[in-house]
């Protein structure tokens, strides 16, 4: 019996247990993939907006702005790369200028900091490679770049370290209720809680309705995304927003922590909740909204495109609510979601202790968790130390990024731990690079393999059946 | 008497071959800026030969990659390969070492070295 | 401080190492990131080697132990598992491995030979989903040839480049079914050879000017959307076909790996996205050579053991003397034309130039000039991109010259 389950383990799921952990309670958290940010948390724009977007009074406003304040003391914590680079609205016309306007207002309203219209001068300093078109731009230097799965990983980690549980692979078919809570099934698996929280992102009215509540609905918007090679993330510093127009908010273009340069995304709603493809359309869609916003784009420099799905919620705001007892919906989270997840996660806290949850501090609790990044960033003197303690530190598998075999194996042990070829690559960057792990694909095979004690041919790309090989060419030897 | 265009697979030069032919052999050829080339036409029009390369297990679950020391009659590829895959050799294995004696006519031998 | 330090174990490292020992060099280490010598011959286990350089057919791995014996017999050193993080134009080089953590070396000279890698899936952009069954050609040969499994049973190959060929034959050996190769351009990136008996033998079809426009499949991929290019390289939505497969080999291209030499600030080329270089591989940065496939990408092994020969050569005599450039030449290639190594002359030497041409052309001739005056000219009957060209200059011919001008009259 678990006093809280919570279903789904992307941003919001990750940092309401995380919260939770602080308590003496027992938590699950029930994920239907292979792994943990499978979901909106894994492709998305990686930003966490300053709070000029949302309409005033909305829950998205008061959240986006508590959550970003949250974000930078939460990333250290959790040894997440928080990079405060600021962002830019940029307009081109009068049109552009009058709303941007509404948006400085808008801003100030929601509480954000710091906001000022710069004109082209000062706009051309700050970023020499914008359009020579650009007239001016709205600055909000509190905005910041994340890694969202790498926060929601180290969050899950840190819950995990601190007693919660993950059940992977766990795909929600039923939720009953019980004399004291609720039966939660899924195809061969089930767990009994007291409270229930729905974090199912696109899904999370399904969730709700097998909790008996149909008030509201979630449907996909798709978002496509490419991402170019290290070399270009220094083409601008700030994340670079084009003025919403009616037709939407335009194609951004920011760098990433990690150094590379991300343009995207589009924005497309579907009915076909599973439908994560690029279209043709999409990317080039992308490099045309992108050009206009810089002087040069070195397309031939692209390492990846892939595209996303946004769960927007049918009542325009995060739907954030106790449809029934002991049961919280934290569903529709589209963006600002990400920068308002520490709040979200306060917020849901809250409202279970409303309900009943008892919160007692835990002594124990940790609230650090070492860096994934620990020995790529040490000094040369630590790095020696280490390879002398762990000679597998030595081993560079991952040669575009430079990522060692004993970071692999880390990511392997470390709470929540990767599974899959997939998910090595979130946690160490690994295949991350411009080979795409052409080279070093195979190594990582054959390390998840030793690691996990699972055959060779049993090693996936992202759990399921994405087997990456099919079977032995000399078949029916003894391994 | 008929012509049959061929790419000499002898080396990477892959020189275009015309072969003028009559009941199977093979009266002339062009095209070929070396003997190999006039050898190779003959063979391919008469009795086409191929190096097979493969690899095969060894008794410690890994494999080694093997030729074929002679090239071997075109259609006799997959009875060969027959062979090489249900062969287990023993370890350790040098280059040159003959892993499978007589195979459609050629030695199988390896091309890489194993310890054991 | 060492002598030389060659980066890479390859063959381009290996032969380069011997000749610079040939030269009199004793102090040599070679830094190798894999656990053997011989770096990707040892994955290409497909004869077609050493022709050039021992008239005999080789495998990869045959081929590399050929040049991994007489390193040993040399007794020349090398690092095995040792990974090249950094260097600087100071031929400072910052490696790391598991016995000695992370280094520094200082060398008098250095010698690039680190190879080059596949041109990744995600630059072609594809439209689809992205499922498993995804490889370069030499990701799914590495499976195939040395880890002994198989990544997939229903293949189609995107690319017709060598490995792509190499692996279209490789993968049916093994039991696989090769449905189409498909080349985005009119004619093949691979050998005439490697069509024949890669190809032909085997009656895969090559689909020239076709590409594939989507990729199908949720964990595993399921089939592709494959589709006629016009003129343009663009797609002909009427000409789409699905075809049902399991994986998808890429063959799109090579890129010759020179992020080391970026680090160092070695001036790169934006064709062969190598070094520039002189006749000896001395590249912009004194004392650090480069060859094989990191300098350009070359179609045979031979003809990359042959280059490292000049780059160990040379680097040895510059070990021994110094450096002495007396002038430059460059040399400029037209639009047909694609590219030349060397780039540059800097001594009056006889010099062997090898070439790329842009696309297909038959009977042209090739011309060098000088401003006005014609220093040399040779007819061909075929001249492919696939096909790397080489036209040697004599050094009375060299002499007097300001710069040359390579062209193609076809």
């Amino acid at each position: 019996m678990y006093d809280v389950a919570i279903i789904g383990a992307g941003v919001i799921g990750g940092m309401t247990a995380r919260t939770l952990s602080k308590y003496n309670l027992k938590i699950c958290i029930l994920e239907k993939e292979n792994d943990v940010a499978m979901g909106a948390t894994k492709a998305n724009s990686a930003i966490v907006h300053a709070g000029f977007d949302a309409k005033v009074g909305s829950l998205k406003a008061r959240l986006n702005v508590q959550g970003s304040k949250k974000m930078p003391a939460v990333c250290k914590e959790l040894g997440v790369k928080y990079k405060n680079n600021g962002s830019l609205v940029i307009g081109f016309d009068d049109e552009d200028r009058n709303t941007l306007n509404e948006l400085l207002n808008r801003g100030i309203k929601n509480g954000v900091e710091g906001l000022r219209i710069v004109e082209k001068q000062e706009l051309k300093q700050m970023e020499p490679n914008l359009s020579d078109d650009v007239l001016c731009a709205l600055y909000a230097p509190t905005g910041a770049i994340i890694c969202p799965y790498d926060l929601t990983i180290a969050a899950i980690g840190n819950a995990m370290d601190n007693g919660a549980e993950l059940k992977r692979n766990f795909a929600v078919e039923s939720i009953d209720d019980t004399l004291n809570g609720y039966i939660i099934k899924s195809q061969n698996d089930s767990v009994e809680a007291r409270f229930a929280v729905n974090c199912a992102g696109i899904y999370s009215d399904k969730i709700a309705a097998l909790a008996g509540d149909n008030g509201f609905d979630v449907h996909a918007r798709r978002g496509e995304y490419i991402l170019l090679d290290k070399e270009c993330g220094g083409m601008v510093t700030h994340t670079i927003f084009r003025t919403p127009t009616k037709m939407g908010k335009g194609i951004l273009v920011s760098p990433t922590v990690d150094g590379n340069l991300l343009l995207g995304p589009t924005s497309v709603d579907i009915t076909d909740k599973e439908n994560k493809a690029t279209t043709q359309d999409g990317i080039d869609e992308i490099i045309k909204k992108a050009k206009e916003n810089l002087v040069t784009l070195p397309l031939a420099k692209t390492i990846t495109s892939f595209c996303g799905l946004r769960a927007v919620g049918s009542t325009g705001d995060f739907i954030i609510n106790s449809p029934k007892k002991h049961f919280i919906n934290a569903a529709g989270i589209e963006s600002p979601g990400l920068s308002a997840s520490p709040a979200i996660a306060k917020y849901i806290v809250e409202l279970l202790s409303e309900q009943g949850l008892t919160l007692v501090k835990k002594q124990n609790y940790n609230p650090i968790r070492m860096s994934s990044h620990t020995f790529f960033e040490a000094s040369t003197e630590e790095k020696n130390k280490m390879i002398k303690e762990n000679p597998s530190y030595g081993r560079i598998v991952c040669r575009c990024e430079g990522i060692t075999e004993g970071e692999i194996i880390d990511a392997i042990h470390r709470n929540p731990g990767a599974r899959d070829l997939d998910g090595i690559k979130r946690r160490t960057r690994a295949q991350m690079g411009r080979c795409q792990g052409g080279f070093c694909g195979p190594y990582i095979t054959e390390i998840l393999s030793r690691e996990l004690e699972i055959p060779f041919d049993k090693v996936t790309k992202f759990g399921g059946q994405s087997l990456i090989n099919v079977a032995k060419t000399k078949g029916g030897a003894p391994q | 008497m008929i012509e049959r265009k061929l790419t000499c697979i002898v080396c990477p030069l892959g020189c275009e071959l015309t072969v003028t032919l009559e009941e199977n052999r093979v009266l002339e050829v062009r095209g070929n800026t070396c003997k190999r080339g006039e050898a190779y036409a003959q063979n391919e029009c008469t009795n086409p030969k191929r190096t097979v390369t493969s690899t095969v297990l060894c008794e410690d679950g890994c494999t080694v990659s093997v030729k074929t020391d002679e090239p071997i009659p075109k259609e006799k590829i997959f009875e060969c390969l027959e062979v090489i895959n249900s062969t287990t050799a023993r370890l350790p294995i040098k280059i040159g070492d003959v892993i499978i004696k007589n195979v459609c006519g050629s030695n199988i031998v390896a091309t890489q070295n194993r310890s054991k | 401080m060492r002598d030389l330090v060659i980066i890479g174990g390859g063959p381009a490292g290996m032969s380069a190492a011997i000749a610079a020992r040939e030269s009199g060099i004793q102090d040599i280490l070679i830094l190798e990131r894999d656990g053997q010598l011989g770096g990707i011959l040892q994955q290409c286990i497909h004869n077609g080697f050493g022709l050039h350089m021992f008239g005999e057919e080789l495998t990869g791995p045959e081929y590399a132990w050929k040049y991994e014996k007489k390193v040993n017999e040399l007794g020349i050193e090398y690092k095995l598992n040792t990974m090249v993080l950094d260097i600087t134009e100071d031929k400072i080089i910052t490696a790391t491995n598991s016995s000695d953590g992370v280094f520094q070396i200082k060398a008098k000279a250095i010698i690039l030979a680190m190879g080059c890698r596949e041109r990744s899936k995600g630059a072609l952009n594809i439209a689809g989903t992205r499922p498993a069954g995804i490889y370069s050609a030499g990701t799914a040969q590495k499976y195939v040839n040395t880890m002994g499994y198989l990544p997939g049973k229903n293949v189609v190959i995107l690319g017709s480049g060598d490995i792509g060929l190499i692996m279209a034959r490789r993968m049916t050996l093994e039991g696989a079914k090769v449905h189409a190769v498909c080349e985005l351009m009119s004619y093949s990136g691979g050998l005439a050879r490697n069509i024949e008996q890669c190809l032909n033998d085997f009656n895969i079809p090559l689909r020239l000017e076709h590409t594939v426009v989507e990729i199908h499949g949720k964990d595993r991929l399921e089939g592709v959307t494959v589709a006629r290019v016009d003129q343009n390289r663009k797609p002909i939505p009427e000409t789409r076909e699905y075809i049902p497969c399991d994986t998808l080999l890429l063959s799109v291209g090579l890129i010759p790996e020179n992020e080391l030499s970026k680090k160092a600030d070695i001036k790169l080329s934006g064709v062969t996205n190598g070094a520039v270089v002189d006749q000896d591989r001395h590249t912009s940065c004194e004392g650090i050579f480069a060859c094989g496939n990191v300098l350009h990408v070359h179609d045979l092994v031979d003809f990359v053991s042959k280059e490292a020969e000049i780059a160990g050569k040379s680097a040895a005599e510059y070990i021994k003397s110094g450096k002495k450039q007396s002038f430059v030449i460059p040399i400029k290639a037209d639009g047909k034309i694609r590219y030349s190594v060397p780039q540059i002359i800097t001594e009056a030497k006889d010099v062997t130039v090898y070439f790329r041409v842009s696309d297909v052309y038959k009977n042209a001739k090739i011309v060098i000039t000088d401003g006005n005056k014609t220093v040399l000219s040779k007819n061909k009957a075929k001249l492919a991109p696939g096909e790397m060209e080489k036209i040697t200059l004599k050094a009375e011919q060299i002499k007097s010259v300001k710069e040359l001008h390579f062209c193609l009259e076809v």
